[in-house]
């Protein structure tokens, strides 16, 4: 919206003079994204800056103020022991550091694709005329309703080890040898967590999708039938290519959430190294172990990743954000 | 080619019946027209025939077969819709190529010919690269065609295809779709629309729908000339029909008079009738005048060329008598 309204002024060019009317426009444009500008800059602009310059500092909690400027060390630094060997030390080389990156990405690539697929299989479902439609939709939107601390506390005893539902009922019904320990357990933490988050947010995928679905013209898909369409070929050879926008906006949207997955984990599994993701690890270093200028730089370059992922979405998947090529 | 017919069909949504019994018999080879106001079931009609609606009751027979469960795609039939329904993310080719692509044993050539065929005889052949989005109205709407001339149809079935285009595309569409008719004598046509001057020149025959009901079929000169009610003589011909009741169609033992514009002269003195001139409408080759004289709406007079009869000016009028209609109360003809 905000780069659509100021595109359009700039495309007044050629040395043709503007209209009265258009000048209008575009000082109404201007006035109009002042607000969000200016909240932008308040909300995240000024603390986003704010990590970044404390990440090339050796900041503390209780030192902020008196930070001072050491450059990259947070980042790399050489050391040479007294024995004359020499050792990197800092963010870049730190294990733990890229075990979270990969824990993060392994989430993000595999709920998201999840959630695209049985979110567009819920979107076919909900965009079929039956009865009790209005209904279905709005239930299916429950679980995106719930707030993330209350459904993870809530999946959290689902999936105790000595009480929880899923155990019981796996037992009885033959499917578990013996009870699991979903979210303690280092190889089925990084599952749990999977389940909880595709429960959670499929309603939105599906949303989205069904947003798209419900542009594609009915008497398109008439013409197929006469043409003789089979159903999955009408599905592979019309209707995903005619959602394709909303789908890859609905994915972007949900790839940034997952890339700063947080809350969730925090509490489904707390400090299991399986799960731990940049978001976790970048606050427990900032607050819990007093190293805010490391936990800065995590958070710079779990910025700058996120930054990366999506501008290499976008060009690879030549994302509009226009509503496609209708 | 094909011959349809429909066997007292029915067609029910939930408890609204909008085709309520259509006997009618579509020749090979035919130009079959459904007009009617809009909500008159003739839409509906049209997405029976094509299987796109499940018939609620009654039979339909493609050359004497049953057809009512058949899929559309599996009935010979090609459908251009109103609002053209092209695939926006294919070109004009690969929309033209589709269903053929799907079929088995059509090699790549043969589409090719057969598109590239479809697309000379509609002038779209240099459009075959572009997307649907790049083109005007009338040119969305000649690649529908096209795409249902490819598919090779027995039965061509148009859906108000002129609808959505302006005046003059509309007329010179309607031309092409003549053309087509001539070219394509063996297949059969039917087209749907609420324009009567649509159904008058392009029909073979054409059948006015009422109310789910068809109220006339005929050729558009039997409809012109010897409408079968009130209704069908009201709906066909432009300007409309004039009705004259009370004491005037008493005199000529009628309920209702009816008496087309081009079918009354100005006979000035003296005349059966007289009306005052409340407005003169000139087209330049022709002229309606229209009168006002104690009927429900102005009687409106055809006249040659240029006229200039002033509002609030009283004239003799004397309908040519072979040429009245009269009808009973029920609306129908007495003849």
């Amino acid at each position: 919206m905000a780069t659509e309204a100021m595109a359009a002024p700039g495309a007044v060019t050629g040395g043709k003079i503007k209209s009265e009317l258009m000048q209008q426009r575009v000082r109404a444009a201007r006035w109009f994204l002042l607000p969000m500008l200016i909240a932008l800059a308040v909300v995240a602009g000024w603390p986003l800056l704010r990590s970044i310059y404390f990440s090339f500092t050796d900041a503390s909690l209780n030192n902020i103020d008196g930070a001072e400027w050491v450059g990259f060390s947070n980042y790399l630094r050489v050391q040479v022991l007294d024995s004359g060997a020499v050792r990197y030390r800092g963010l870049l080389v730190d294990p733990s550091w890229w075990n979270a990156v990969w824990n993060t990405l392994r989430f993000a690539v595999v709920s998201v694709s999840l959630e695209a697929v049985l979110g567009m299989l819920v979107a076919l479902v909900l965009n079929a005329e039956f009865k009790g439609r209005g209904i279905v939709r709005a239930a299916i939107l429950i679980p995106w309703a719930i707030p993330t601390i209350v459904s993870a506390k809530m999946w959290s005893w689902m999936l105790n080890d000595q009480f929880g539902i899923l155990n019981d009922l796996g037992l009885r019904l033959g499917l578990l040898s013996q009870k699991v320990a979903w979210t303690a357990t280092a190889d089925t933490a990084m599952t749990a967590v999977l389940i909880v988050d595709i429960w959670k947010t499929t309603p939105f995928m599906a949303l989205l999708i069904l947003a798209g679905l419900q542009m594609v013209p009915k008497d398109i898909y008439e013409a197929a039938e006469i043409d003789g369409v089979h159903p999955v070929k009408q599905f592979f050879r019309i209707t995903l290519p005619l959602v394709r926008p909303a789908l890859m906006v609905a994915i972007i949207f949900r790839l940034l959430d997952a890339l700063r997955i947080f809350d969730l984990i925090y509490v489904l599994t707390p400090n299991s190294s399986a799960t731990k993701t940049m978001s976790v690890l970048a606050r427990e270093n900032l607050f819990d172990f007093d190293k805010f200028a490391y936990g800065s730089a995590m958070s710079t370059l779990l910025f700058l990743i996120i930054a990366l992922l999506t501008i290499l979405y976008i060009w690879l998947g030549k994302v509009r954000f226009d509503g496609g090529d209708r | 080619m094909a011959s349809i017919e429909l066997r007292n069909i029915r067609k029910a949504f939930g408890v609204v019946e909008v085709i309520k019994g259509v006997n009618l018999e579509v020749r090979k080879g035919e130009f079959m027209v459904f007009v009617g106001p809009s909500g008159c079931g003739k839409s509906t009609l049209l997405r029976l025939i094509s299987g796109l609606e499940d018939i609620t009751s009654g039979e339909m027979l493609f050359d004497g077969k049953v057809v009512n469960a058949l899929a559309p795609s599996k009935r010979g039939i090609a459908m251009v819709f109103q609002s053209y329904a092209l695939y926006p993310h294919m070109t004009v080719y690969e929309n033209m190529a589709f269903g053929l692509t799907l079929e088995k044993g059509h090699d790549k050539s043969e589409i090719r010919r057969r598109v590239e065929k479809a697309a000379d005889m509609l002038q779209i052949r240099q459009y075959l690269d572009r997307l649907p989005k790049q083109l005007s109205g009338g040119q969305r709407q000649r690649v529908a065609i096209g795409r249902a001339i490819t598919r090779d149809p027995k039965v061509f079935l148009f859906d108000e295809p002129l609808s959505n285009l302006d005046a003059a595309l509309r007329v010179a569409t309607r031309i092409e779709i003549a053309k087509l008719h001539e070219s394509m004598d063996n297949v059969t046509m039917i087209y749907v629309t609420h324009d009567q001057v649509e159904a008058m020149t392009l029909a073979d025959r054409i059948c006015v729908l009422r109310d789910g009901h068809i109220e006339q079929v005929g050729t558009p000169m039997e409809l012109y000339e010897s409408p079968n009610s009130v209704f069908v003589a009201g709906f066909i011909g432009s300007p409309k029909m004039n009705f004259i009741g009370g004491d005037l169609a008493q005199k000529l033992d009628a309920h209702t008079v009816g008496i087309r514009g081009e079918h009354i002269t100005i006979t000035p003195g003296e005349g059966m009738w007289q009306g005052t001139v409340i407005h003169t409408e000139n087209l330049g080759a022709d002229s309606y005048v229209y009168l006002e004289m104690g009927t429900e709406e102005p009687v409106v007079v055809r006249l040659d060329g240029v006229n200039s009869y002033k509002s609030g000016e009283v004239v003799h009028i004397t309908p040519m008598l072979d040429n009245i209609h009269r009808f009973d109360t029920a609306g129908k003809p007495i003849r």
